[in-house]
């Protein structure tokens, strides 16, 4: 009688510790996907963000595995204070678990110190300032896709290679701005190359006449646009309106969208030298998965590489919380085991990542196509060179990331 | 000092879309007492129909700037016989929310079927190229944009000041039953009015398109701008408004110059700097 009932005991004690075992594997994820679904970069991550997350879930296949996924999606308008009202929100209310895109440098270095203190994740597919992995880095973000640092070396280094060795800097007056140019403005000097001037522009403006003429007053070499989005658009077509190119001087797009090269039409963005991290037409992975995406999106646009990069990095992201067996709801605890595990994708192949919480994959170079070149609608560019991924960002050895052990 | 010349210039480039838009919304505001915050939106629509015009049916530019504004005033003229007519008579607010949602409305449809970042719309052949003025190179197609403006902007003032149709015109609005009681259809007469004001704003829609993206949000991003020269001009003011077009593009164009980082603000300085010392505006008449 006192075996049974210690043997009852003892059943229920298992049977209890099971349970709350269970509840540490809890199986539930929120993913917020926060991005700027009306302005001026809604067409390279907005909606288009939302939908590959929405993928990306359905491929993990985790659904049939038990798990329960759910995905909400903001706008945070590109204002730094309402982005981080609704991460605030996001957090405390409905739980979020990670945040995916976050373009704007702006806004993705406001959500960066609350990710941290909140402990949750950022995987940062759109913004572009290196600081997200360099003096701002936190043990709760990856910085997925590309940054300021990697697209100052490659397009800055090929272009000062070429004979481009005076500058103009067209800058966009915020964080993203700034940063780029600052990284830019550094790989052409040490590439010896100078700068002889910068104009900053307020974010989106729509006419770009005033600036170029003071760029092309400076007979810089090159005018390198350290812009992005509609802001880059303009200036490009503007600049062709002007003559700025006939009259001898070299456009450089710094950051540049396939969705911008689109909209700008192949006969104005032709000869254009600029840097990608994933491209749709590169393998038949990128082509596959560009397809499907095209198919369901509204105006049957292939995915820009902020889009891909929330598929890629939410990818990896479930494989991390597959292998530590649940959700743990502690971002630190996720990201060092995402950290600890090689990344692997269709889309942006084999790759890994650092530390300071920089994704490493390989940079391509590419130039837009000439219109006769172009076999149909979204064939757009040539691939002129490729950086390896050891070599395409910051070496650790020159960041100043606290994460970093030297 | 070349530099200098080169900017006054492009100021006025930029003072014509100005003076097109805000003289449009000043025939509206003057004549329909509406503020019509939809005229943004118009302008864009525009843009997309000289887009429309050329991908869909071939036809090109000059065409599009005879077929947009009249296709666009037309929906004009739908919304004031279907909408607007109803609010005259009230307060101001209610002609300013319904156009603003229609506005909100419009804008949104665009953007869910064509994106944010917008639609390429190239420079008619014959506008190609530029010529080199000593201080900057001009492109061709911007001179024509100033001097295409100077001229419509001229014609739209002479018609309301200066002829018959604008003499009824005023008086309707001055006084609509006793113009009524000369046998002059009132109602129709405002209705075609609203439509002049919302061609217009097509009109600058079909110049802007081959500078601008063609983007649904071209007229949100102009609008509120546009709105401070209306009121720095004075509401409803028709010379009031052209000048103030020109002179603020110029103004905005020396601050991209010489302290670039304000040339998003200037126009608001000038606002509140004006409305504390003359709230009619410059050319305003007290009401």
């Amino acid at each position: 009688m006192t075996k049974s009932i210690t043997a009852f005991l003892l059943g229920t004690a298992l049977a209890l510790a099971a349970t709350t075992g269970a509840s540490a594997q809890d199986k539930t994820v929120k993913i917020g996907v926060l991005t700027d679904n009306s302005g001026l970069y809604a067409d390279l991550g907005g909606p288009g963000s939302t939908l590959a997350a929405q993928m990306a879930i359905e491929d993990s296949g985790l659904a049939a595995k038990g798990w329960k996924v759910d995905l909400v999606s903001a706008d945070h308008q590109n204002k730094p204070d309402v982005g981080t009202t609704i991460a605030r929100q996001w957090i405390d209310v409905e739980k979020v678990d990670i945040f995916m895109d976050v373009l704007n440098s702006g806004v993705a270095l406001a959500v960066n110190n609350l990710v941290k203190e909140k402990n949750v994740i950022l995987i940062d597919t759109g913004a572009a300032t290196s600081d997200l992995t360099n003096a701002q880095c936190t043990p709760n973000t990856v910085h997925w896709v590309y940054d300021t640092y990697m697209l100052a070396n490659s397009t800055g280094q090929a272009l000062v290679k070429a004979g481009g060795d005076t500058w103009y800097f067209l800058t966009a007056d915020y964080a993203f701005g700034h940063a780029l140019e600052r990284d830019t403005a550094a790989v052409v000097v040490k590439s010896g190359g100078k700068v002889i001037g910068t104009v900053r522009h307020p974010l989106n403006t729509a006419d770009f006449s005033s600036f170029l003429l003071q760029a092309q007053a400076s007979k810089a070499k090159i005018v390198g646009m350290a812009n992005a989005g509609g802001d880059t658009t303009n200036t490009i077509k503007q600049a062709a309106e002007f003559g700025i190119v006939s009259g001898g001087q070299k456009l450089a797009g710094l950051l540049l969208f396939v969705t911008d090269v689109h909209s700008l039409g192949l006969k104005v963005a032709q000869g254009l030298n600029f840097t990608e991290t994933f491209y749709w037409d590169l393998n038949d992975g990128t082509r596959a998965f560009s397809k499907r995406f095209s198919e369901r999106m509204k105006n049957k646009a292939m995915p820009s590489m902020v889009q891909a990069g929330v598929y890629s990095g939410l990818l990896h992201y479930f494989k991390a919380l597959e292998a530590l067996g649940g959700n743990p709801h502690d971002g630190a605890r996720v990201v060092a085991k995402m950290k600890e595990m090689p990344t692997d994708d269709p889309l942006f192949g084999k790759g890994s990542i650092r530390a300071d919480g920089r994704k490493l994959h390989p940079a391509y170079l590419f130039e837009v196509k000439k219109p006769e070149e172009s076999k149909g609608p979204w064939d757009y560019y040539k691939l002129i060179g490729t950086t390896p991924a050891d070599q395409a960002f910051r070496p650790l050895a020159e960041s100043a990331c606290p994460l970093v052990k030297k | 000092m070349q530099a200098l010349y080169a900017q006054l210039l492009v100021g006025l480039i930029n003072g014509s879309f100005y003076a097109l838009l805000s003289l449009g919304l000043a025939v509206i505001f003057g004549m329909l007492n509406i503020i019509n915050f939809a005229h943004g939106a118009l302008y864009m629509m525009g843009a997309f129909c000289a887009y429309f015009l050329l991908t869909y049916g071939g036809i090109g530019y000059w065409w599009a700037l005879i077929i947009a504004p009249i296709a666009v005033g037309i929906f004009g003229i739908i919304l004031e016989r279907t909408m607007l007519q109803w609010l005259s008579g009230l307060d101001h607010v209610y002609g300013l929310l319904l156009t603003f949602g229609i506005a909100l409305i419009v804008q949104g449809i665009f953007q869910n079927y064509f994106g944010s970042s917008g639609l390429p719309y190239s420079i008619p052949d014959e506008l190609r190229g530029g010529v080199n003025l000593g201080f900057m190179f001009l492109p061709i197609y911007r001179g024509w944009v100033v001097i295409f403006s100077l001229v419509v902007c001229l014609a739209t003032w002479y018609l309301i000041e200066r002829t018959r149709l604008g003499a009824n015109l005023r008086a309707a609005t001055e006084n609509p039953t006793l113009v009524r009681a000369f046998g002059i259809n009132v109602p129709r007469m405002i209705t075609l009015t609203y439509g002049l004001g919302v061609g217009l704003a097509a009109l600058a829609g079909v110049l802007s398109a081959p500078i601008n993206q063609v983007r649904p949000l071209m007229g949100a991003d102009l609008i509120i701008v546009v709105f401070a020269v209306v009121v720095i001009g004075g509401m409803g003011s028709i010379m009031g408004s052209i000048i103030t077009g020109f002179t603020l593009g110029v103004v905005e164009g020396l601050t991209k110059y010489f302290y670039p980082e304000a040339s998003n603000t200037v126009v608001f300085v000038l606002m509140v700097l004006v409305l504390l010392v003359k709230p009619t505006g410059l050319t305003g008449r007290t009401a």
